[in-house]
């Protein structure tokens, strides 16, 4: 497309972008209140505000879990039945809770930054059933996602629902299984091709033992179904332990930089671990391995604010809905967040439900004809509940430019405004079209 | 960093990677050497394939499905002492011959084996196998084995040979990496019909908005995908509402979506393991479990009839990570994928173009030959890959890997993957295999 405007230039160019990829949107008086004390203050105000209370998202209430019990009547039977369609209610619920917090929060970057540790350490209702354990999880990544590395993956080890997922709870000794002990390196710390197959095989020795106490719901060391024989993980021989082979993987200099790609992948542009942005970025981590340490390098390095990674991401499904509400303020009463939750279905990402422990996919993979027609039917829909006065209160030739500011983008291009020219005698027409057009679609 | 097709094409495929794939047997000799032994390929097949119009059916199954277990050798004594109580009983497996018998969830498979309709491809893989399922996944559907690759073995079908989004077609709403090429995508089924606007000044608005302008940045795609679906709407509407389904409702198999799959992975190309859901739209007719595999195809085969110009469909059955409990959850999930297979045959009916469906079905990896501590199998190499239909040759092609002599715990593959690639790409599709897969790709199987 051809661009008649140059973006990317001045402080307020800066801090939409920056806006953008930390929050969900940029709301016109949270760009004229960033646009006056200057981007690095934005972001020192943004890191300040991940520890400070949420007043809105907290008053989100939390769903009431069943607690776990051991099926009562036979399969099939209409105890079993009854039990999965509330289980199946509790993942409803549980899931509309995270999205009015995206929805409603002070602070969305806490939200952002707890759905890239959901993404990172990728877990799913869909084996995992206990909408208790899920939403477990979750208050882990808030209460560890921004301390020190290591200390979040012990947790993330010894969590019920990581423990059912990767099947750690059915890890004994003489043919342990190999699943966490994988996943862990390749996925979680390490990356791919910095271990060898016989770390998985030692790795998945390392943590035999590992279980979860169903009747409490806490982890469980089974001592007899440890095996406490030397084991050669990364490098180092000795009786190790499960805690062990997680220190010796979150002090490995891959760790650093394939967790700094994987940030950078989310919020600035994809990259590999080999990318001289991932060493700068291990490198300010390195001093005391804090997530919020790798958050601030990220949003400080020069070429966060680059051009070319301005256009070098997808919105994810969860962004762009999330965003939407947000810009629109249709509030996230019950129809509204059922609508979300179907079109994030559609779209191939509900929250606590990602495909694989390897995360939802980026990039092209989300641009579909069918996710393109599902994009359509719920813009269509939020501009039918939003209030337009800002689009209908101008000029038919003025509403274009309204429109991009009440959805934080910072202009149209050419192709863009001329087509949202064309429908400006229908304000909801108009505004659907600009919630699926490039500058919206793309982050 | 990912590289282009054209770079791809050019060297990263050369003769020096293949040599270094010489491990496998791979060169033109042994493969014909290999299918000379093969068991019975009948020979001939029920039809003639025509690479002018063939339409090839893909089953992605994620998870590393274990195909020990789906292509028994259920009365060798190590098989049998490897897997202990993973060993499925000798009187309940399904024999196929050649002291190799399928899963007793395949009952409807073994009546396609039966009517000479089955080709089992066995110990498929590709050099020095990774046991990620993802960089495994991503080798199995880029068909680039030793470096990263942001296309597809399809994808870079699709980039050499026109624009039109109708070729290929996903069945999940998200695009698999086998179907990305570096311009050109499949499409992916929409989510019911209606609802794009036709006429009118908005739907010139949205004309406007999408008009491609050639950019080949992400702005581009976005373009791209919104003119699409105003042409894939089109068609589906008009394909579904005018070719009903020939399977009674009800019948098209279990569905996952209340299920219990408890798998650590499903499709990573595809965000979701569930299909789009058109079934449920045209005259309420085939209002079956569409995510279901059954239900993919039950769809793919309405397609088929309806004369779409798709010469690709996309499908996936997730949920094969079977690290415990890998008896119930695998017995499941081959009963999806039998009627999976039988149903795509079944919505066909007698209809002419049922004659050129190939359907082909595979996963990243096999499982280890002992079982773990947990009921299940940990990842591992080698797997048979199974081929159906009218045109295909029947039997056995490839010989089976050694339970023995073993690599690590894992079998040793005997075809690479990229030969079954080549066949599909140059019999069923009419393209030439090196296009997509290197000047110096594995020779071509029979299986067609």
């Amino acid at each position: 497309m051809a661009s008649s405007t140059q973006t990317g230039t001045g402080v307020k160019s800066d801090v939409i972008h920056l806006l953008r990829r930390t929050g969900y949107s940029a709301r016109p008086d949270e760009v004229d209140a960033a646009v006056a004390i200057g981007y690095e203050a934005t972001v020192q105000r943004l890191m300040a505000g991940l520890t400070q209370p949420a007043p809105s998202a907290e008053a989100v209430p939390v769903p009431k879990f069943t607690p776990y019990q051991r099926p009562a009547g036979a399969k099939g039977s209409a105890e079993v039945k009854q039990e999965k369609s509330q289980r199946a209610a509790e993942a409803r619920q549980l899931v509309g809770w995270w999205l009015r917090r995206m929805v409603v929060s002070e602070q969305p970057f806490q939200e952002k930054l707890t759905f890239f540790w959901h993404g990172h350490f990728a877990t799913a209702i869909q084996k995992v059933k206990l909408g208790a354990y899920m939403y477990g999880q979750n208050q882990v990544f808030r209460k560890l996602g921004l301390g020190p590395f290591e200390t979040l993956v012990q947790a993330v080890g010894k969590d019920p629902a990581m423990l059912i997922w990767l099947d750690a709870d059915q890890d004994k000794k003489g043919h342990p299984n190999e699943n966490f002990a994988r996943e862990l390196m390749e996925l979680f710390t390490l990356g791919i091709g910095k271990y060898s197959e016989a770390d998985v095989q030692a790795g998945a020795r390392c943590f035999t033992g590992w279980a979860l106490d169903r009747q409490t719901g806490t982890f469980n060391f089974r001592a007899n179904q440890h095996d406490d024989g030397t084991k050669t993980y990364l490098g180092r021989t000795g009786n190790l332990s499960g805690e062990d082979a997680i220190h010796l993987c979150c002090q490995n200099p891959a760790t650093a930089r394939h967790l700094a790609a994987r940030l950078w992948s989310r919020f600035a542009a994809p990259i590999s671990p080999a990318d001289p942005i991932a060493a700068d970025l291990a490198a300010a981590w390195a001093a005391d391995q804090r997530g919020d340490t790798l958050v601030r390098a990220m949003l400080l390095h020069p070429r966060f604010r680059a051009l070319d990674v301005r256009q070098g991401l997808v919105k994810q499904p969860v962004e762009w809905v999330i965003g939407a509400l947000r810009s629109l303020k249709v509030g996230a009463d019950t129809d509204v967040i059922q609508a979300t939750a179907t079109v994030l279905q559609a779209l191939g990402q509900l929250p606590f439900n990602p495909p694989s422990v390897g995360g939802w996919p980026a990039e092209a993979g989300w641009l579909t004809t069918a996710t393109q027609l599902s994009r359509l039917r719920y813009a269509q829909l939020l501009a039918s509940k939003a209030d337009l006065s800002a689009l209908t209160g101008a000029a038919p030739a003025a509403r274009p430019l309204a429109a991009a500011r009440l959805l934080g983008v910072e202009a149209w291009d050419d192709q863009t405004t001329a087509a949202l020219g064309r429908s400006s005698a229908d304000p909801k027409a108009m505004m659907a079209l600009a919630l699926i057009a490039p500058q919206s679609v793309l982050a | 960093m990912p590289i282009t097709r054209r770079q791809f094409v050019a060297g990263a495929l050369g003769t020096g990677a293949l040599a270094a794939a010489g491990g496998l047997t791979i060169g033109r000799s042994p493969i014909e050497r290999l299918i000379g032994n093969s068991a019975s390929p009948s020979s001939a097949g029920h039809s003639q394939i025509d690479p002018a119009k063939a339409v090839l059916v893909l089953v992605t199954m994620y998870g590393g499905n274990d195909g020990i277990n789906m292509v028994v050798p259920a009365s060798d004594g190590t098989y049998r002492s490897l897997r202990g109580p993973l060993a499925l009983p000798e009187d309940k497996v399904l024999p196929l011959g050649d002291g190799l018998s399928l899963h007793p969830s395949l009952t409807g498979t073994k009546k396609l084996w039966d009517d000479k309709l089955l080709a089992v491809v066995r110990g498929v893989g590709y050099p020095n196998p990774i046991r990620s399922h993802f960089r495994s996944m991503d080798i199995w559907q880029t068909g680039v084995p030793d470096t990263a690759s942001d296309t597809g073995w399809l994808g870079r079908w699709l980039d050499a040979t026109g624009k039109d989004p109708l070729r290929a077609m996903s069945t999940t709403p998200t695009l698999p990496l086998l179907l990305l090429g570096q311009k050109a995508s499949g499409a992916a089924l929409l989510p019911g019909t209606g609802g794009v606007p036709v006429q009118g000044a908005v739907a010139d608005a949205y004309r406007a908005l999408f008009n491609p302008t050639g950019e080949d940045d992400l702005t581009g795609r976005v373009d791209e995908v919104g003119t699409d679906l105003l042409t894939v709407s089109a068609t589906l509407d008009k394909a579904l509402s005018s070719t009903p389904s020939l399977i009674p409702d009800g019948s098209a198999g279990p569905s996952l979506d209340n299920g219990t799959p408890d798998s650590g992975a499903g499709p990573k190309g595809s965000p979701t393991t569930k299909a789009a859901n058109p079934a449920k739209d045209a005259k309420g007719k085939g209002a079956k479990s569409s995510g279901s595999l059954a239900g993919q195809m039950d769809t793919v085969a309405r397609l088929i009839r309806a004369g779409l110009p798709t010469r690709v469909y996309s499908t996936t059955l997730g949920g094969f990570d079977t690290h415990a409990n890998e008896l119930a959850t695998q017995g499941r999930l081959l009963s999806e994928l039998d009627a999976g297979l039988t149903g795509l045959f079944a919505g066909l009916g007698n209809d002419p173009r049922g004659d050129q469906v190939v359907v082909v079905a595979y996963s990243e990896f096999g499982r280890r030959v002992a079982a773990n501590s947990s009921g299940g199998t940990d990842h591992g190499t080698a797997a048979p890959v199974l081929v159906a239909g009218r045109p295909v040759q029947a039997g056995f092609h490839g010989e089976e890997p050694s339970l023995t002599n073993l690599d690590d715990g894992d079998l040793k593959a005997n075809v690479d993957f990229r030969s079954i690639y080549g066949t599909l790409l140059a019999k069923v599709l009419g393209f030439d295999p090196a296009v997509s897969l290197g000047p110096t790709h594995p020779a071509l199987l029979n299986f067609v």
